[in-house]
């Protein structure tokens, strides 16, 4: 395993701004990255040569108008999709063909756009099923309950008690998800992805449908994953009110295309960013 | 309110002393009751037991791992004959059985691996395919199944006591049950079984959380197809003579409506299912006297009432008798303070969009 590959330690934070591509590494140079990403449904071009650096602990927010390509981005990193043309890598490996299953195990967890929760499952459930790629034994074991398997059931159900601590789910813990209102899907979805323990977590409009209270602590949260947990974040996001205040950087899409990357001030008073979003 | 002191006691089947004393009593009352039954119940009771195996194999498939299929019959038969074949050829019980689920299975991951590529209807009609192959196979493949004829079944011995009686076959049966549902409890409680539910309810996040989706349902379709080999094995020894036509569409749709009627997803669900359709025909007949005469020498009424049953619960109980018996323990647990608003069901929010 090569240097870069390490998980990272506490809350090691990389300077704003900084790439490393000055460092002049070829490969392995950045924590995730996006090379020449194309993605098109027959005539439809939904991603056009993108490229940008996620670099390791940083909050990196992915905004722009409806139909820009932003979710199509996250599915091309988590392998929904086979890019068309371009590669992506993370840790210095590339995971273009890797497995759709086995992006979890480099270290990538997701959140969806319409909420991609088990329904029949209890919020407990769903969030042991977030730690599915941790070693829970054989289905021999399984059935016949060994010790072993029930350490390690008891392992993995203590690691997703962290989470329910962190993100206030106690009162929930057993409810069935198809019970719950929206805002609190929205939490468990993220616990899911927490409890993957991930080293890079990709949300897609975490704060869609939330009321700004909602929001206000998603921000908080977002913070604390990065800060505490030492994850590194991507979101693609529309509240801008959540993106300047938790991303360090902004990439701005529209029609497919990277517009700008840059800090969330100089983002939102850039004249190409305004006439992305207001047509004009 | 229950309070957990430990993860490992939040797992366990039977939690505080009032669901073990239940169980326990349950356990007493299974074991006893043949003594005082009436022989021919006790024959009926051991094919409720056998529905119930068959009936847990298909809510594995159905309910947790949410693979429709209507060709299940096929599993049992292929179990039934391969037993049967065995038991012939002089293999002791238990290795019959073992070899009967083991063949069943192989049979349900090679219709799984094909299967898995198709979801809903389309899932449904390529077992239902399956289903109609083997039985015309089991028909014709003379030198092996006997065809049409059938076959006649050794009596069940197990270290050279018979168990030939309906006595001793109701202790087998009911063993085999308790064996099959500790197993699916293990499994659903465990990684295995979450997944299963996880791929039943959204497969991009299960892929998204690395669980491998067309090798757990292929698991899923071994694991249904040869628990419901093992009933056809027993189902074997209760008809004691097996035609092809015994495991035909309709013991499959049966299964299908133990699973629906029982409730979706939930293992009380597939042996309250059992129950209720294995002793639906016996009550229509007990209550076919008290029919107006020309009403009950109609010859399909039987069916009539049969189908009346189905569409009531179908229409009114989505949950299943599940769902109804859960709701009766908690008003049960909260008797003398229950609340109308307690009752009412909660609401359930908008289904997200599915992408795949």
């Amino acid at each position: 395993m090569s240097a870069a590959a390490r998980p990272p330690e506490g809350g090691a934070r990389v300077p704003l701004g900084g790439t490393r591509e000055a460092e002049g590494a070829p490969v392995s140079a950045a924590f995730f990255e996006a090379r020449g990403l194309g993605l098109s449904f027959g005539g439809v071009k939904a991603v056009r040569d993108v490229s940008f650096n996620v670099e390791q602990g940083e909050v990196l927010a992915i905004i722009g108008p409806n139909g820009a390509g932003k979710t199509s981005l996250l599915n091309l990193a988590t392998r929904v999709f086979d890019p068309s043309k371009g590669s992506v890598h993370f840790e210095g490996r590339d995971i273009t063909r890797v497995p759709r299953h086995d992006i979890v195990r480099h270290g990538i967890a997701r959140t969806f756009q319409n909420i991609e929760l088990f329904e029949g499952a209890t919020v407990l459930e769903n969030l042991l099923l977030g730690r599915h790629r941790a070693g829970h034994g054989n289905l021999l074991g399984q059935m016949l309950n060994l010790p072993s398997v029930q350490r390690a059931e008891a392992q993995t159900r203590a690691r997703v008690e962290d989470v329910v601590r962190l993100l206030d789910l106690a009162p929930v813990r057993n409810r069935p998800v198809a019970e719950l209102p929206y805002g609190v899907r929205k939490v468990v979805e993220l616990g899911r992805a927490l409890a993957a323990e991930p080293r890079l977590l990709l949300l897609d409009e975490p704060a869609s449908g939330l009321n700004p209270d909602e929001t206000r602590q998603l921000a908080c949260w977002i913070a604390d994953i990065q800060a505490e947990l030492g994850i590194t974040v991507v979101m693609v996001e529309h509240d801008m009110s959540l993106v300047s205040s938790v991303a360090q950087r902004v990439v701005v899409m529209d029609q497919g295309s990277v517009l700008m990357i840059g800090k969330a001030a100089e983002v939102q008073s850039d004249a190409r960013v305004i006439s992305a979003y207001l047509g004009a | 309110m229950r309070y957990d002191t430990d993860y490992r006691e939040a797992r366990r089947l039977l939690r505080g002393p009032a669901e073990r004393a239940a169980y326990a009593a349950l356990a007493a009352i299974l074991l006893l009751l043949p003594f005082v039954l009436p022989t021919f119940y006790v024959g009926e009771l051991s094919f409720i037991f056998i529905m119930c195996i068959a009936s847990l194999g298909l809510m594995t498939l159905t309910g947790f791992t949410g693979q429709v299929s209507l060709g299940q019959a096929a599993f049992v038969g292929i179990g039934a004959y391969v037993h049967t074949q065995l038991l012939t050829l002089g293999l002791p019980l238990p290795a019959a059985m073992a070899s009967a689920a083991a063949c069943a299975a192989l049979a349900g991951l090679a219709i799984g691996i094909p299967a898995i590529r198709v979801s809903g209807l389309h899932l449904a009609m390529v077992t239902l395919a399956f289903s109609v192959v083997t039985e015309h196979v089991l028909g014709r493949w003379k030198s092996v199944t006997g065809g049409h004829q059938g076959l006649a079944v050794p009596d069940p011995a197990l270290f050279g006591w018979s168990l030939a009686g309906p006595l001793p076959f109701y202790f087998l049966c009911l063993a085999v049950v308790a064996i099959v549902l500790l197993v699916l409890l293990n499994v659903m409680r465990s990684a295995t079984g979450r997944a299963f539910i996880g791929i039943r309810d959204s497969e991009a996040a299960a892929q998204g959380l690395g669980i491998r989706v067309a090798r757990t349902k292929v698991l899923a379709f071994g694991l249904s197809a040869g628990i419901c080999g093992l009933a056809g094995a027993l189902l074997a020894h209760h008809t004691q003579y097996i035609t092809p036509e015994s495991f035909g569409l309709a013991l499959s749709l049966q299964l299908v409506l133990m699973v629906f009627i029982g409730g979706m997803g939930s293992l009380r669900g597939a042996i309250l299912g059992a129950i209720l359709i294995g002793v639906l025909p016996s009550i229509i007949s007990s209550l076919k006297p008290l029919l107006p005469a020309r009403l009950a020498a109609q010859s399909g009424v039987e069916l009539f009432v049969y189908g009346g049953v189905l569409t009531f619960f179908v229409l009114l109980e989505p949950a299943g008798l599940n769902g109804r018996w859960l709701r009766l323990r908690a008003w049960l647990g909260q008797f003398p303070l229950v609340r109308s608003t307690s009752r009412r069901r909660s609401k359930v929010y908008m289904r997200s969009e599915r992408s795949r």
